[in-house]
């Protein structure tokens, strides 16, 4: 079974953190997967790094830029990441924009991530109906779950198509808002969350956007099955580097 | 084959709609209400009114006689540079705040990159009463001060886009980031053919009456609709778009596209995007784009800032791979030439995007009997310092 599916089995709120590859250091990839497994993290997201990542806030477009400065691309995550599973058994996403995957071929991509034993990709500007149209069968084949978003601007109807579409879960987008825009959450967000709950969706939803802390995480994860922490965390090394992962993932729970 | 947008905003196989979910039901709402609101009578009314008493349209369809000597050809020149704030630009911003009000908007956001999109946006908005804010890369705030202050002249609030390269691209990106975070009340007035769809097909019909009196003019002049080419600068290709528009489905007209060359093709500084791109995504569109081998978009370059665009609109990357659409590509010192040649032979100043359209005819040859239209999208009033500072005036 895909790994991201059997860890959302378990009996857990799930904490799944976001980094961008290639920063703060070029090689720091391995090292940020392993520790955050060592950690107790339950998911991880391997960002792709790309020049005009237009859904994310100043944090995340500035380790994407930094990253590409330090010269990572797409062969050579994949070339860092090759012996990964000798090391981590932790689900692992990557998550990157469409058109640097449109380049690398997406067949050849969905390929090598099968062989490097990638469990899913995120990739927010692939829309719903052009995936299905012409690439859902390329993913399955390499057995790669495609994780859809949802907002809370999106529709009932179109919610309900996306959980048909899903696999592993739903990625909630906690607010209307690029990632790390806004800090904590209020009873529009409660509401939200309420409202999504109440739906009883056939996958679970992870929240993302938003969550910096364990209040946040707490308030995320109150009805959804998980949550996300992207910026919080890219703050982090930022300021630590990658020899204090430990202390950030303690501070969450 | 048509040459216009299928339902999905396809143009062959570019276009449609490559965005993430935050921003799709705005796009959606557009998607589901533009045709309808655009057929509207009350809305052509209104549309039509304000082009014609506020933009002064019909512009004059003008022909270049000494133009026309020296090349042995006739040459017309469509005189988009006479529209209220000096470029076609307008056409699509009147459309648009017309659009946004309908759909129930109350702000409005814009990029822009030399800032003549901003200026016709910034416009339109005070002519409405809305709040307007208009993004623009820090860079291109420092070289295009004119356009900033009148920008704030007419009430609009000029944010720099810091991000990147900090040109017309990352002012873009600013732009869909502010619609993402306000996504109820913020219509965003995209200034060229780029974009999700349905803004390509969006601002394509409102730039349209280009094309549209182009035809009537032509008729009047030379009893005919049908000019035997029709020439047009593109950059994302907005006004090439509108001069093209009803000629898109008749064969016998031949299309010109020119783009900025920049230093020389090859010469690393250009933006000769048919020749140079790549299919790829750039905001929220499929089409032709200048990337990296590992697609990560690049930095476009040209002396005329209203050209430098990494991608081109899907219609015209279509135009370019069927084969429908002639592209040339013009260097600035070609096309500064090209510019001077129109001031001292017809006393027009044209805008240096268009000074790239004129400067075809040096190389690309015409049957004295041909009629060949070109679009003078607009005014060189903006472009001074450049010019000041290529010829040492």
């Amino acid at each position: 079974m895909n790994r991201i599916k059997q860890k959302l089995q378990e009996d857990k709120k799930i904490l799944s953190i976001y980094f961008t590859a290639g920063y703060p250091n070029l090689n720091d990839t391995v090292k940020i997967i392993q520790d955050l497994e060592t950690n107790g993290v339950d998911l991880i997201e391997i960002g792709l790094p790309f020049s005009d990542p237009l859904a994310d806030g100043p944090t995340i477009q500035e380790s994407s830029t930094a990253a590409l400065k330090n010269g990572m691309h797409t062969a050579l995550l994949f070339e860092q990441l090759k012996d990964i599973r000798k090391t981590v058994t932790i689900p692992l996403i990557l998550m990157g924009y469409f058109n640097p995957v449109l380049q690398y071929g997406v067949e050849a991509f969905c390929k090598k991530c099968e062989e490097i034993g990638i469990d899913g990709l995120i990739l927010p500007d692939l829309p719903l109906d052009v995936y299905q149209d012409e690439y859902e069968s390329i993913f399955k084949k390499h057995g790669l779950i495609n994780i859809f978003l949802i907002t809370p601007q999106t529709s009932d109807a179109r919610i309900k198509a996306i959980d048909s579409a899903s696999e592993g879960f739903i990625y909630m987008v906690s607010s209307a808002s690029t990632t790390g825009a806004k800090k904590g959450f209020g009873d529009e967000q409660a509401a939200y969350f309420e409202r999504i709950a109440s739906m009883d969706l056939n996958n679970p939803q992870i929240v993302g956007f938003g969550i910096s802390n364990a209040t946040t995480f707490q308030q995320a994860t109150k009805k959804a099955k998980g949550a996300i922490i992207g910026s919080a965390f890219i703050k982090h090394v930022t300021q630590k580097g990658v020899d204090h992962i430990a202390e950030f993932v303690h501070q969450i729970r | 084959m048509s040459y216009h947008a299928n339902e999905k905003g396809y143009y062959g196989e570019f276009g449609g709609a490559y965005i993430p979910e935050m921003l799709y039901p705005n796009c959606e709402e557009l998607r589901q209400n533009y045709l309808q609101i655009m057929q509207e009578p009350s809305f052509q009314e209104e549309f039509h009114h304000l082009l014609k008493d506020y933009v002064g349209r019909p512009t004059p369809l003008y022909f270049a006689e000494r133009l026309s000597k020296k090349y042995n050809t006739k040459i017309y020149l469509k005189r988009e540079d006479l529209c209220h704030t000096g470029a076609h630009k307008v056409n699509n911003t009147i459309g648009q705040i017309l659009m946004a009000k309908k759909l129930g908007k109350n702000r409005i956001i814009a990029e822009t990159g030399a800032g003549q999109h901003g200026v016709a946006t910034a416009t339109v908005c005070a002519l409405m009463g809305i709040e307007c804010v208009v993004y623009m890369g820090e860079i291109d705030i420092a070289r295009q001060a004119p356009n900033v202050a009148r920008m704030k002249m007419l009430g609009a609030e000029v944010r720099p886009a810091t991000s990147g390269s900090k040109t017309l691209k990352d002012a873009t990106n600013e732009a869909i980031r502010d619609w993402i975070n306000n996504p109820v009340d913020t219509h965003y007035i995209i200034g060229s053919v780029v974009g999700p769809h349905p803004y390509p097909d969006m601002v394509a019909r409102f730039q349209s009456v280009i094309s549209e009196e182009i035809k009537s003019q032509l008729l009047e002049k030379e009893s005919r609709e049908n000019p035997d080419y029709v020439v047009a600068c593109v950059g994302g290709g907005s006004n090439a778009a509108g001069a093209f528009y009803h000629f898109l489905d008749t064969p016998e007209v031949g299309i010109i596209a020119v783009e900025a060359a920049g230093k020389g093709i090859h010469s690393g500084e250009s933006a000769a995007t048919s020749a140079l791109g790549k299919v790829g995504i750039i905001h929220g569109s499929k089409t032709l784009l200048m990337q990296t081998s590992d697609g990560q978009i690049t930095e476009p370059y040209s002396i005329s800032a209203g050209l430098d665009y990494p991608g081109v609109g899907p219609m015209h990357a279509h135009l370019y791979t069927s084969g429908r659409g002639e592209f040339i590509s013009i260097t600035d010192d070609d096309a500064m030439q090209a510019g001077l040649e129109l001031c001292k032979l017809e006393g027009i100043i044209p805008a240096i995007e268009t000074s790239h359209a004129l400067a075809i005819f040096e190389d690309r040859k015409f049957n004295e009997n041909d009629i060949v239209v070109v679009n003078l999208s607009g005014r060189g009033d903006k472009d001074l310092q450049n010019y000041i500072d290529y010829f040492k005036l």
